[in-house]
């Protein structure tokens, strides 16, 4: 019957999905169990930590400066209707701490770094490397798994913090060096607007959250490809597709929790 | 790459970071603008806050010279509690005059203080006694309004 066999399909479906979630839920627990031993090796965190954060570097600081940038020249072009030129700084700053510093630099590193994570993973389970490792007693989660994670973690509110100071000076540049909005007005209404705690505080909490959900999703998606060619290269695009919903949906989660209702 | 110079970027990569964020904080956010942690308290009764908010500054002479703490209703009088925390290098006379005040047409509330001329100064816990309530824009207009529409027509 075509009806049952639809609905044998949905149902199909969603148990696959949960079972999924359910896996990668405890897969998060069981990096947070192993991770005591790769803080004893923290040379492996830092060995993931260039390879996550300082190749991202580059990536990050061009697209924060033209994310500043824009948003100076756009702004300008709104505020200039009220006459209120004075208040882009306020503007690029909040726009930037609170919202695009974090999701933008989350998206860039999921796809920058969770991609690379995902394959290198996947790669090293289809060449059989991580049955290797369980071969010789060291288990792969803690030698391979938690650097990885904890060097997303630890890079990700960095990354975010760059990405927000230097989109600040790319406004400050097309703004008051190309535009002439008065230099002190800038400044002033921004720190006057800007709140360490409400705005600065709540955008590093942000890209911590973000920075967990890339690293657990790409890791996840990693240890859990088919061991193939194709399978790897499916469980890298998974992580981006993925991970950049799951940053999007956290963030209207996080925001509406942080700026809802005042 | 060798470790050395693996750990030289990952430490110069930590350092921006770092670097990144004190300078949100100072240059960006207000932390570095105004420190709350040596303050005294004082508080005032106003008819009418408009749209003071708590964090709102407070300026004399258009310095800055501290925050808005609480906002409250008093139910004993049905007027607004405004608390404000004034940084210890000021100190103002006890007969001072505190107004609500807008920057601009349009622009942001804060609290002006006038500073009197009494000897005393304000001690922590004290009230100012004299206030000025905000200027609601619409009370404005419909005070112009009856005006208006009083005047004999010619």
């Amino acid at each position: 019957m075509p009806a049952a066999k639809a609905i044998r399909g949905i149902g199909h479906r969603t148990i696959n999905a949960v079972w999924r979630i359910g896996m990668a839920t405890r897969f998060f627990f069981l990096i947070l169990a192993y991770s005591g031993s790769s803080f004893r090796r923290f040379h492996l965190i830092i060995k993931e930590l260039f390879s996550t954060g300082v190749m991202s570097l580059i990536i990050i600081v061009v697209a924060g400066l033209f994310v500043g940038m824009v948003l100076g020249l756009q702004g300008y072009e709104t505020l200039k209707r009220y006459g209120s030129e004075s208040a882009l700084g306020v503007m690029v700053a909040l726009g930037l701490v609170r919202e695009l510093g974090p999701v933008v630099a989350a998206l860039l590193f999921a796809s920058r770094a969770g991609s690379a994570m995902t394959a290198e993973i996947g790669l090293m389970k289809a060449t059989e490397q991580l049955s290797a490792m369980e071969m010789m007693a060291v288990h792969p989660i803690a030698r391979i798994v938690a650097p990885r994670f904890w060097a997303g973690i630890i890079s990700m509110p960095l990354l975010a913090a760059l990405f927000s100071a230097v989109g600040v000076f790319g406004g400050y540049f097309v703004g008051v060096v190309q535009i002439g909005v008065d230099e002190g007005s800038f400044w002033a209404q921004m720190q006057a607007a800007v709140d360490f705690e409400h705005d600065i505080l709540n955008g590093v909490i942000k890209s911590f959250v973000f920075g967990t959900a890339v690293t657990v999703i790409a890791l996840f998606e990693g240890y859990d490809a088919p061991p193939t060619a194709e399978g790897v290269s499916g469980a890298t695009t998974r992580t981006v597709v993925t991970s950049s919903l799951a940053i999007l949906m956290l963030d209207f989660i996080l925001t509406a929790m942080m700026f809802g209702g005042s | 790459m060798e470790r050395t110079g693996i750990d030289l970027w990952v430490g110069m990569f930590v350092v921006a970071g770092v670097a990144a964020l004190v300078m949100l904080a100072m240059k960006v956010g207000n932390l570095g603008t105004y420190n709350v942690s040596d303050a005294y308290k004082i508080h005032a009764y106003f008819t009418n806050v408009g749209g003071l908010k708590a964090t709102a500054s407070i300026k004399s002479a258009g310095v800055l010279v501290g925050r808005v703490e609480s906002i409250t209703l008093d139910t004993q009088r049905y007027e607004a509690k405004v608390v404000m925390s004034i940084d210890k290098r000021y100190q103002f006379s006890r007969d001072t005059i505190s107004k609500i005040q807008t920057s601009g047409l349009l622009g942001e509330q804060y609290v002006g203080l006038d500073a009197g001329g009494d000897a005393e100064m304000l001690k922590d816990g004290d009230q100012l006694k004299k206030t000025q309530s905000a200027m609601v824009l619409e009370d404005l207009i419909g005070k112009f309004l009856y005006s208006k529409a009083e005047e004999p027509a010619k």
